[in-house]
């Protein structure tokens, strides 16, 4: 091997590493290390003056390696890597070394981190004189993307990539589009009607060209990689044929299982077996509840849905259909389930009458709604008092830590929305702090407070049906500290709206490894970087938005959106894209025939050559995980940018200081 | 720093969890020993018994392999295949008279700073009670009885 000239460049991030590592020491020590050419430390080497000292070493001092002792590679390694590609050097000739993330900011002792910042270096500059210089595997890109989620936010974004001529496939596991956003009456702060916001982009989405609607369909299989995704979707079988369903609601009439809890209104009304699940639905198709209906649950029915059905679209025959489909991108917007409040016993949700969740409140006042608007109580009477209770299942160490960022602000709209139906009713909020952070909250805040609601600073400690004076009896009662008076209180009300939290979907978990990312500690989608890649995941081609990566209100719901569409359309309005040469490739003249990692890869990416007797790597299934590597008896796959002898000297120079 | 034993250890971290969730423990600012040195690969499947030998014959003390849980692998199930290595690398390490507890598996998500930290503070503690393992600088008499020791354990393993 030739004499290898290295350039290290130890960073001091301001003080984020020179605070407690010894730049000064850690640089004049590297400078004595084998192959080091020049040894130099910057404030910030991230920026521009930083990056050309890399440039000018590589020009003026003819340096032919490089690493940067500075902060994660996932932060800055492109940053640098095109820094020594610019300056002439092969990217892959460029490591990193972490001496932030895993040494300065986690280290007590600086003396300590000093030490390791060496041996973290060490490990690199011992491996670089073994570096390869690679190039980046170029691979076509499908123009095509797919969203996954109806709501606001997959409507948003596969409008915005339609509006671009690119073709989306808009995923939806309900029969209709629309999501939570469908339910509500009004949105805060602005009390736009939800409806009337929502519905034409519904419609919008439901007819433009560039947009294939797979509703009540569901993502079974992802495979591929950035830019060449293949996905198996699941269309489930709606027993109507909608190419010639008109939507006309005939068969519901018809239908005679009439008791079915109405999902969209949250159980609070009933619907036919035959449905269509509210009046603006896209697509405005009927469905057949194949648990309820009595012919598809094998029992006898006179099936009135056939004759009623004009086109005859009802098919009791259909049966659930498998595609695939190919695409560059995929944004994820699977949205988020409304918390149940039911675990919380002491608020008495689902046994006593009159306690609502917060969407079920939702429905009832919305004007298509169970009561046709009106608020009223089980027994049809309005209530003369509410109690609106705030962080039901939120920043509650029980249940979830976190804040859910909507609930004081649709509680505050709720009580808006009462005072307006029925102003003599008292309406009390009883909430721990008021959260009222965006455009235009705070001001609606001060409008309520002048709406003559009251405010009560405090967690609610019970819901209960034992009145103690002739004013409770028969009613409902909060119990409740007022901490800013220092007294217990005890409201009687005829309801309780229970502002639950917002929680990730139950099957959050296994959809995101359907994908390829992870989640939170909390339970939503983990984003790349929560600042600078709020919607990208680890995955590279797949994004998400919306709720499903955390609690947000409609305005940044659909900001994301827009920003995952752009991030997928960054992606796909390219011919190509390059991927990482970090594959592996087995040398024929050694390998024995053995068979052992072809049955280990992960990617079916090895196959067993009969007539060479050899197994092979296909380059463009290979994604280079390094299994067949580790598996081999006589170590003959071998992984670019990860070879046995580079882990080695890693192993080595870390371990040398 | 007193004079008790710093252990040296090495980690094998994957690169889509475990790196990150390293790194998560470091934005979070949160506190562990500095005696883990991170070595990144793609998978923790990746790791070859090689580089646990390797590392112990140039002075480690105790090697750490860090994936994503099982279901979360980037490349579907590498970490099944390091799951399932893994006991046969304990199994190896006693034969060759080395304490099993010098080598650790565990599954960091990127959401897991915290739960890094407690590892390699556990960890760190632990191979610190087993004291020095000296492989690069042991005598050939200390390398005798230590070969004599594991035929020992290996022949009350084999029944006669
Ligand atoms: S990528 Fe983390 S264990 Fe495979």
């Amino acid at each position: 091997m030739a004499q290898e000239k290295i350039g290290v460049y130890v960073c001091h991030c301001g003080t984020n590493i020179a605070g407690k590592v010894d730049v000064e020491e850690v640089t004049r020590w590297a400078a004595e290390q084998p192959n080091v050419a020049v040894a130099r430390n910057y404030k910030y080497m991230c920026s521009d003056p930083g990056q050309d000292l890399i440039k000018q070493d590589i020009k003026e001092h003819g340096i032919t390696r490089a690493v940067v002792a500075a902060c994660s590679p996932t932060m800055h390694e492109p940053t640098f890597r095109k820094a020594a590609a610019d300056g002439g050097l092969n990217p892959y000739l460029l490591q990193m070394a972490n001496i932030r993330e895993h040494c300065s900011w986690v280290t007590v002792d600086g003396e300590a981190a000093t030490a390791k910042a060496k041996r973290i270096l060490g490990a690199q500059i011992h491996r670089l004189p073994l570096n390869e210089p690679l190039d980046p595997i170029e691979v076509p890109v499908n123009p095509n993307v797919m969203v996954v989620g109806g709501g606001i936010a997959g409507i948003e974004a596969a409008l915005k990539l339609a509006q671009a001529g690119k073709k989306v496939y808009l995923v939806e596991r309900d029969p209709s589009i629309g999501g939570h956003m469908a339910m509500f009456d009004k949105t805060f702060p602005t009390l736009d009607c939800a409806a009337c916001i929502l519905t034409p982009k519904m419609s919008a989405a439901g007819k433009e060209p560039h947009i294939e609607m797979l509703a009540y369909s569901e993502v079974t299989e992802v495979e591929g990689y950035v830019g060449n995704f293949k996905v198996k979707v699941r269309k489930k079988a709606r027993y109507v044929d909608i190419d010639t369903c008109t939507g006309c609601g005939l068969c519901t009439e018809a239908c005679v299982v009439r008791k079915v809890p109405n999902e969209f209104d949250r159980g609070l009304s009933k619907r036919a077996a035959a449905y269509i699940p509210f009046p603006q639905a896209v697509p405005l198709r009927a469905t057949i509840d194949p648990t309820r209906c009595l012919t598809l649950t094998g029992k006898k029915c006179k099936q009135p849905c056939l004759t009623a059905c004009g086109p005859g679209a009802i098919d009791f025959d259909q049966k659930d259909e498998e595609i695939e489909v190919e695409v560059g991108a995929i944004i994820v917007a699977t949205g988020f389930e409304l918390w149940d409040p039911t675990p919380e016993k002491r608020y008495s949700y689902g046994k006593l009458d009159n306690v609502l969740s917060s969407l079920e409140f939702e429905r009832i006042s919305n004007a298509s709604g169970p009561t046709g608007g009106h608020i009223l109580c089980k027994n049809g009477e309005p209530p003369k008092a509410v109690a609106i209770l705030h962080c039901v299942g939120s920043r509650d160490e029980n249940y979830q830590e976190f804040c859910s960022r909507v609930c004081c602000m649709y509680s505050l709209k709720f009580a808006h929305l009462i005072k307006e139906h029925l102003p003599e009713c008292e309406v009390y909020e009883c909430y721990i702090d008021m959260r009222t952070y965006g455009k235009g909250y705070e001001e609606f805040y001060k409008r309520l407070m002048n709406e003559d609601v009251h405010f009560i600073r405090g967690r609610a400690a019970e819901v209960t049906d034992v009145g103690l004076s002739p004013t409770e009896e028969g009613r409902l009662v909060v119990k409740v500290e007022d901490t800013l008076l220092g007294i217990t209180r005890r409201l009687p009300v005829d309801m309780v709206i229970l502002s639950s939290g917002l929680a990730p979907r139950s099957d959050a978990k296994e959809t995101a490894q359907t994908f390829g990312f992870g989640c939170s500690a909390n339970g939503f989608y983990l984003e790349r970087h929560p600042k600078l890649e709020p919607v990208s995941t680890v995955t590279d081609g797949i994004f998400i938005a919306g709720c499903c990566q955390y609690p947000k209100d409609i305005p940044d719901t659909v900001a994301q959106a827009g920003a995952a569409a752009a991030g997928a359309l960054a992606l796909v309005d390219n011919p190509t894209v390059n991927v990482e040469p970090t594959i592996s490739y087995i040398d024929p003249e050694k390998c024995s025939g053995c068979h052992i990692c072809v049955g280990l890869c992960p990617h079916a990416a090895i196959q067993y050559n009969e007539e060479k007797g050899v197994a092979e790597v296909i380059t463009a299934a290979c994604k280079g995980c390094g299994v067949c590597v580790a598996a081999c008896a006589s170590g003959v796959p071998q992984q670019r940018g990860y070879l046995d002898e580079q882990i080695f000297a890693e192993i080595e120079g870390a371990l040398a200081v | 720093m007193s004079d008790q034993f710093e252990p040296r250890l090495i980690g094998f971290l994957c690169r889509w969890c475990s790196y990150n969730g390293a790194d998560l423990a470091g934005t979070s600012r949160m506190k562990y020993p500095p005696n883990l040195v991170p070595i990144k690969t793609n998978c923790s499947g990746r790791v070859d018994p090689t580089h646990i030998f390797k590392a112990f014959a140039e002075g480690a003390d105790g090697v750490l392999i860090a994936g994503c849980h099982p279901g979360d692998c980037h490349y579907i199930n590498g970490n099944y295949r390091t799951a399932g290595r893994f006991p046969l690398m304990k199994k190896m390490l006693e034969q060759l008279g080395l304490e099993p507890g010098r080598i650790r598996l565990e599954w960091v998500s990127a959401a897991e700073g915290d739960k890094f930290a407690r590892v390699v503070t556990e960890f760190t503690e632990e191979v610190r009670a087993l004291g020095p393992l000296g492989w690069n600088t042991r005598t050939p008499e200390e390398q005798a009885d230590a070969g004599q020791a594991s035929s020992d354990r290996v022949e009350e393993a084999v029944p006669a």
